[in-house]
């Protein structure tokens, strides 16, 4: 019990993570040694940044971080939204709704991310005319929005009765019974499961690098093609998403603890 | 007032209500005139919870015509508001809103509903407090009281909307024994100071003694016996209400 309790703490977590990528780490330096892989970290700062001329100019990483972070946070955002509706109406009892929403879900759940990314590109791009950071938001937002979905209708169901009928016997509006009562609570059970989704996203916005847009991936395999440093760029974007998917965590955590009911 | 007073603010006809197969209502008919408090009784399963559920359409009604205050209840969900708006409901378990404080669990449907500015929402909000006895609490959340003040939050919460009639599904069923007794005083007070239309589904026939205006025994869904306290308790008609008034009235 208190075990399991110090395994799953915040910290642990961390050092597990690290220890973790501690041993791949080893591995793969153990092997790329064994390869003869000539090892150029000094070579890495400049990617961050420099000092020219002008001053401080930053690197293509923080670029394509910045880009990252845009591209995931409206994805986000989009996605609670659509998935809301999607989930309001897979709840409700309007037969049309609730027909196109399990089909917008059934689709999106079972397509490969990466075959979505080329619907969007090649196929929705040219026809409703969006360029590729407009179809990657809204293929990384549908996608994801399907996820959400499941979640908050789920957090809306474990909601007891007893609130509904109260809701009901008050007269609120159905709006406002969403509102005031089902929603405030909900949230509780819906914010750790968003969590992981909003990480999700994160990590899931490296598949637009496919149709090259300029986000961290990306920015990360155009210094690999320039200086053939794979092990050093990749390993530096991986800590790069690693940091921020934590950073994010902690940040949930504390909104979590916002929210919790009061006694 | 005139009017009013010939009336019945409540009137159920031929109502009927299946779920599936099942039927938990069958040939309902009953009058409740304004001001009137109806005490229902009966064993468990027997749609007294049903019943009263069906007059703020918490149940949909399956067959005849339910009217309450003038007003039939139908598909309309308009008309289904209206009526929840003078129809109030204690439910069994409570139900107070665990997020809000007592007093925003208060002031949410007259604010909403009734529109009234924050400053009016609250002040009546205490009024009802005091009338339940608890107005230190109003800070507090539900889960910091105990059951006995939960209920009378609940009740505080329904008095709020300033309904024409209030519905009680059996109140004090889920309380432990010492609390009962101070949700029960409070309804006693309601009935002998206010106007209000009441319909109580309990098994406390002591309350029901010392409020009711008419006794309705219901059993497998139907009404079995409508007649004043008098009658009621001492020449119930039916052989299964005298069996059933032995039964609980034992103790």
């Amino acid at each position: 019990m208190n075990m399991s309790r110090i395994l799953r703490s915040p910290a642990s977590s961390v050092v597990q993570y690290l220890i973790v990528v501690g041993l791949i780490t080893y591995a793969a330096y153990g092997g790329a040694q064994s390869l003869g892989y000539n090892w150029q970290w000094y070579r890495v700062p400049q990617f961050f940044g420099k000092f020219g001329p002008d001053g401080f100019v930053w690197g293509p990483l923080p670029e394509g971080l910045l880009n990252t972070l845009i591209l995931s946070g409206i994805s986000f955002v989009l996605a609670v939204v659509l998935g809301f509706g999607l989930a309001l109406l897979r709840l409700s009892n309007l037969i049309i709704g609730n027909a196109f929403a399990n089909v917008v879900m059934e689709v999106v759940r079972n397509s490969p991310i990466l075959v979505l990314v080329y619907v969007f590109y090649y196929v929705l791009g040219p026809i409703f005319d969006f360029d590729r950071f407009t179809a990657s938001i809204l293929c990384l937002a549908v996608f994801h929005a399907a996820l959400i979905s499941e979640i908050i209708r789920a957090g809306i169901r474990a909601i007891k009765r007893g609130q509904w009928e109260a809701a009901s016997s008050i007269a609120l509006t159905p709006v406002d019974t969403y509102r005031y009562v089902i929603m405030p609570q909900a949230i509780r059970l819906i914010l750790p499961a968003m969590t992981s989704e909003a990480i999700h996203v994160l990590k899931n916005s490296a598949i637009v690098s496919v149709i090259a847009v300029a986000e961290l991936t990306t920015a990360g395999r155009n210094i690999i093609s320039d200086t053939f440093m794979s092990f050093e760029i990749w390993l530096t974007v991986a800590a790069i998403y690693f940091v921020v998917t934590v950073a994010l965590s902690a940040l949930i955590s504390l909104m979590e603890k916002k929210y919790a009911i009061r006694q | 007032m005139g009017m009013t007073n010939t009336a019945p603010i409540i009137e159920l006809r031929q109502v009927e209500k299946f779920y599936g197969q099942f039927q938990a209502l069958k040939d309902i008919n009953l009058k409740a005139m304004p001001g009137e408090r109806m005490v229902v009784c009966g064993p468990s399963g027997s749609g007294k919870s049903t019943l009263i559920r069906c007059i703020n359409r918490l149940e949909e009604h399956s067959a005849g015509q339910i009217i309450v205050d003038g007003m039939e209840l139908s598909e309309d969900t308009r008309n289904i508001r209206a009526i929840r708006m003078e129809v109030g409901m204690v439910f069994q378990q409570f139900n107070l809103f665990p997020h809000l404080t007592v007093l925003q669990n208060l002031t949410l449907g007259p604010m909403r509903v009734r529109k009234l500015s924050k400053a009016e929402a609250e002040s009546r909000a205490l009024t009802y407090l005091e009338r339940v006895r608890i107005p230190e609490q109003a800070h507090k959340y539900p889960a910091q009281l105990s059951g006995g003040q939960q209920q009378r939050v609940a009740i505080a919460r329904s008095l709020c909307m300033e309904p024409r009639i209030m519905l009680f599904d059996e109140p004090t069923s889920a309380l432990d024994p010492e609390m009962i007794n101070e949700v029960l005083d409070v309804m006693v007070e309601l009935a002998q100071t206010t106007g209000m239309t009441m319909i109580v589904v309990t098994h406390e026939m002591g309350f029901a003694r010392k409020v009711a205006d008419t006794m309705v025994f219901m059993e497998s869904g139907a009404i079995v016996e409508t007649a004043p306290p008098e009658t009621f308790f001492t020449s119930p008609r039916s052989e299964r209400c005298r069996a059933f008034l032995n039964q609980i009235l034992q103790h």
